[in-house]
């Protein structure tokens, strides 16, 4: 049987104030982890939410984002007919899209952004069916009507029900709230994708991209093998979700990478914590372990002793962090996604995986700054560590 | 000081315990290099940016292009002594994350607008004799690790095809705070594809104080065509970019003090842990004729030394991360300023003087019998 | 050689021969035993006198398993422990030896009952049956009262009492005490000899220990005494 957790447990609470320092370290790293990876995760989440397995984007071949793509009405035509795509009542269940963009102010910092405007087919709520008309109604086509995303009536000023906008060389009207389920789309407007084009006076019956319905998720390949073979198209055709994970993916990254380099910075300085006050426990009570192995306690029972403390301090740490990161979850804010010029609305998404991983993580300091002092303690010889005072 | 030898001693005996308290020090001031960097990284357009230089953009959009035939009549506009015109281009090369800034410029006015960005002069002369040249930034050219002779292909995002480029030069910044991440090449290579349009305009003024006027004489000259202009200073042009990243930035830099705050707090305790485990001995200085002063003076200049050790290999280390994580992101310069550093460092001196001030002054107060006793 | 009692060899408990200490220090070695040969029997009650640096501590440590030495052999109830690697040392003390230190280094953080409980966690006792020992055990050195309070709440003499209960609730074939009194009161120091004295005479135990108090040395059956590393005359006392 090993030396009693009640040892150890005692043994923290009796040297509480060098313990606390290392647990406010690991509370430190671990908080900045979960906080920075609930940034990148709620990011990512947002763009990826906007997806839908059973839609495709066509683009042209080589673009990398829709605002490098374009597409004729002729090749629109082509591709609506081709085989894989839905049909409604009203025919084949596409929208050929015009992104633009325009600059609103910002109510909370009066600042200015840009936001995506997209110009969309009719029948584009039949396509995107998580997106529905939340408040008012959808535009009517033809007609300078703006359907606005639900993030962009909340934090953009002047963009509610009934307003009237000028951008473009144009004046809008808005006539209703999307609400897109926290994806994307929730930061944008959307209006006639004909009226966008005539209002920025852009080349007529020329899109940037096409997104489908597909019949079913499978139907993809097929679609893809007949598009990219017809010679009278140069096209590319991809899952919508795989486009808007790509689309994240440099923001993403960026905030991925930052917070993970922070977190490890400080989870460097946390182990040093951690190990110092372990090294000092082990220093202030090597008569203690002295004796315990003068009893016949093994050299492993005073290891497993000494890294179970270590352990408790990191695991409240631990603790302490996610639960200092957790009011964070569902923070919304704003950022530019430089893959589209624009802005994205998007919340902060704590997740149970994320708090498990600021666990680990803190467990994995734990051992690192337990585990070389526990050794020590382990190694000291019993005959001269029970003469010192 | 005859008693350096004392405070060598000292350090050098307990061995894990100084290595402990230099190391979070060197922690501390790691990161705190690393925030200084990442802010100037945002902030770098306001920052690096030059009063003498405007940004002239499409009225409607950045991502709208104007045409080509703006460039001779902004070069006609009193005031203005240069001016170039760059295209983005976006491709990828090799890989979609192998992401840095492309621009399809006029290589005589790159020259003439920007020079802050350094080229030696044989690298230039063969750089505008081939159409099909290039030039990389040196953070760049050494992620990538190409040489000058080099030929790079690199596929087109809003132009299909894959084009290739001889890179005929690598440029330097004049200061450290120019951003080296760029890859230009000659406009005249694909002007056929960009069909006569150009993506932005950058104009050099004659006299930075003529601004105002300048600004206002260019989108008045476009006012009412089809091309509207619209034209800001390059601090406000980069400025915007790093607006964008709003609560991004405010989000880091509070993480970021928190985190440099906690970690100065480690290192302080560390020192003061140290220090208590020492009171046995300081009583024994003490005992053998030590005044109490002398004593206190020994154990704070053996902390200094120790703070201002660890700060110096976090700089030190932070410079060097700054240097390969530079260019890790299109448009972002990692640079130190050393002013900011000196602050980081009297944060950390001062952590260090408070850290074994306390229990140093403690020590001092307990009389010797006591202190002997107390071990 | 000495045998310590002079008794019958089949009553011989602890048999050492030839052993030698050294320590490197600087660039000396230092020769803390040497070639120092002793037997006790079972039921002996020995005290190991000298000056300090004679080597009394290192010979207790030795044939305790705290130490090995550096030449010679010592074998206890037959086990040759000289021949035991480090593990197998451990679980041998754990079985056979109980320590009783000037200090009497009790854990602070844990009650009088928990410290007593320590070493019948490494036998294979259950809850229950380590109850009974340990209830068993602190009557026997008069603290029943004092079970659950710390080691902080007790004076010098109690705390060494607990020790001593410690040392004893796994019933060790030996029971080491190194000064046991030195750090007490005369009037606690002389309960707790009382208290070993009863240990042997009363259950039988084999007592080692090394005092520098004359008065503690009186209560045991035989006095060794050491200087520089060896043993110098047998004052031996009726039994």
């Amino acid at each position: 049987m090993a030396i009693p957790f009640v040892y150890s447990l005692r043994s923290v609470r009796q040297r509480y104030a060098s313990g606390a320092v290392a647990v406010l370290g690991i509370a430190g790293a671990v908080g900045v982890f979960v906080a920075m990876l609930a940034l990148a995760r709620g990011f990512s989440s947002t763009l990826t939410a906007s997806a839908s397995d059973a839609n495709a984007i066509v683009l042209r071949a080589g673009a990398t984002s829709e605002i490098y793509s374009s597409l004729s009405l002729e090749q629109v035509r082509i591709i609506q007919d081709a085989p894989g795509i839905a049909r409604g009542k009203d025919g084949p269940l596409v929208s050929a899209e015009v992104v633009e963009l325009a600059t609103f102010s910002l109510k909370k910092r009066g600042t200015d952004a840009n936001l995506q405007v997209r110009g969309v087919s009719a029948r584009t709520l039949e396509v995107r069916e998580h997106v529905r008309v939340a408040r008012g109604r959808f535009f009517r086509p033809g007609l300078a009507e703006l359907v606005v995303g639900s993030s962009v009536a909340k934090n953009y000023a002047g963009l509610d029900i009934g307003d009237t906008v000028k951008f473009g060389g144009g004046t809008w009207q808005v006539v209703g709230i999307l609400d897109a389920g926290g994806s994307v789309f929730d930061s944008e407007l959307w209006c006639d994708a004909t009226v966008l084009n005539q209002v920025y006076k852009r080349p007529e019956n020329l899109f940037e991209s096409l997104t489908v319905r597909l019949r079913s998720p499978a139907d993809l390949q097929k679609l893809r093998d007949t598009l990219t073979s017809d010679p009278r198209l140069t096209v590319t055709v991809e899952r919508e979700r795989d486009y808007y994970e790509k689309t994240s993916g440099t923001l993403t990254a960026l905030l991925r990478t930052l917070g993970l380099l922070v977190a490890a910075v400080m989870g460097i300085g946390a182990v040093l914590a951690a190990l110092n006050t372990m090294y000092s426990a082990v220093a202030a009570r090597s008569r203690e372990v002295a004796t315990l192995r003068a009893l016949g306690f093994g050299a492993a029972s005073v290891v497993i002793c000494f890294v179970f403390e270590a352990l408790l301090i990191a695991a409240s740490g631990g603790f302490l962090g996610c639960a200092a990161a957790l009011p964070i979850n569902g923070y919304t804010t704003e950022v530019m996604n430089w893959a589209t010029v624009s802005h994205v609305a998007f919340a902060f998404r704590v997740t149970p995986g994320l708090i498990g991983a600021g666990i680990a993580f803190a467990l994995v300091m734990g051992l690192l700054g337990g585990v070389p002092p526990a050794l020590r303690a382990a190694r000291r010889p019993v005959a001269t560590a029970l003469r010192e005072l | 000081m005859k008693y350096l030898r004392l405070i060598w001693v000292n350090l050098a005996r307990k061995k894990i315990r100084t290595a402990l308290t230099v190391g979070s020090f060197a922690v501390a001031l790691f990161l705190f290099g690393l925030l200084i960097a990442i802010r100037g990284a945002m902030n770098h357009g306001e920052e690096a940016a030059r009063a003498d230089r405007l940004v002239v953009i499409n009225r409607a959009s950045i991502t709208r292009m104007l045409p080509i035939s703006h460039n001779e009549r902004l070069a006609r506009i009193p005031g203005v002594k240069a001016v170039v015109h760059a295209t983005w281009f976006g491709g990828v090369y090799k890989d979609e994350r192998n992401s840095f800034p492309q621009y399809a410029v006029d290589p005589e006015g790159l020259r003439a607008v920007y020079p802050d960005y350094l080229v030696p002069e044989a690298q230039w002369s063969e750089f505008i004799r081939d159409r099909q040249g290039c030039i990389a930034g040196e953070v760049t050219a050494r992620r990538f690790g190409w040489k000058v002779g080099d030929r790079i292909a690199i596929k087109g995002s809003y132009m299909t095809g894959v084009f290739e480029f001889n890179l005929r030069a690598i440029y330097t910044g004049a200061r450290s705070d120019v951003d080296t991440t760029h890859f230009w090449f000659n406009y005249a290579y694909l002007a056929e594809r960009y069909k006569g349009r150009v993506g932005w305009y950058v104009v050099r003024l004659a006299d930075p104080g003529d601004a105002e006027r300048v600004i206002t004489t260019i989108d008045e000259e476009f006012a009412n065509s089809a091309w509207e202009t619209k034209t800001q200073t390059e601090g406000e042009f980069g400025n915007y970019f790093a607006k964008q990243l709003g609560d991004i930035e405010l989000l880091v830099l509070a993480i970021g003090s928190v985190v440099f705050s906690t970690l100065l707090l480690v290192s302080g305790n560390t020192m003061a842990i140290a220090l208590r485990e020492r009171t046995g001995e300081i009583a024994v200085l003490k005992a053998v004729g030590f005044r109490d002063g002398q004593v206190l003076r020994l154990v704070l200049a053996e902390s200094l030394v120790m703070a201002a050790a660890g700060g110096a290999v976090g700089i030190v280390a932070a410079k060097a991360a700054c240097a390969s994580l530079s260019g890790l992101f299109p448009g972002m310069v990692l640079y130190l300023p050393s002013g900011e550093l000196a602050v980081g460092m009297v944060f950390a001196l001062g952590i260090g003087l408070l850290g074994a001030g306390f229990p140093a002054h403690a020590a001092m107060r307990l009389r010797v019998a006591d202190a002997l006793g107390r071990v | 050689m000495v045998n310590a009692n002079g008794a019958p060899n089949g009553k011989c408990l602890i048999r050492a021969r030839n052993l030698d200490k050294s320590y490197q220090r600087g660039g000396e070695q230092l020769h803390v035993l040497q070639g120092l040969s002793l037997d006790v029997d079972r039921g002996g009650f020995l005290a190991f006198m000298g000056p300090s640096g004679s080597g009394k501590t290192t010979l207790l440590n030795l044939l305790g398993g705290l130490d090995v030495p550096t030449s010679g052999s010592i074998s206890v109830a037959g086990d040759e422990i000289t021949a035991m690697g480090r593990s197998q040392l451990t679980a041998w003390r754990a079985r056979h030896v109980g320590f009783v230190f000037q200090m009497y280094n009790l854990i602070p953080v844990l009650t009088a009952y928990q410290n007593v409980e320590l070493p019948l966690l490494l036998t294979s006792l259950g809850r229950s049956g380590r109850r009974e020992h340990v209830e068993t055990a602190l009557e026997l050195v008069g603290l029943p009262d004092r079970m659950n309070h710390y080691p902080r709440q007790l004076s010098g003499g109690q705390e060494q009492r607990v020790a001593i209960a410690r040392a004893i609730v796994a019933d060790p074939t030996l029971l080491l005490c190194d000064e046991p009194t030195g750090d007490l009161d005369r009037r606690s120091a002389d309960e707790v000899m009382q208290l070993l004295g009863r240990l042997v005479d009363e259950h039988g135990k084999t007592i080692l220990m090394v005092t520098h108090d004359p008065r503690a040395a009186e209560r045991a059956r035989t006095t060794l005494h050491l200087e520089k590393g060896t043993l110098v005359e047998a004052g031996r006392r009726a039994a």
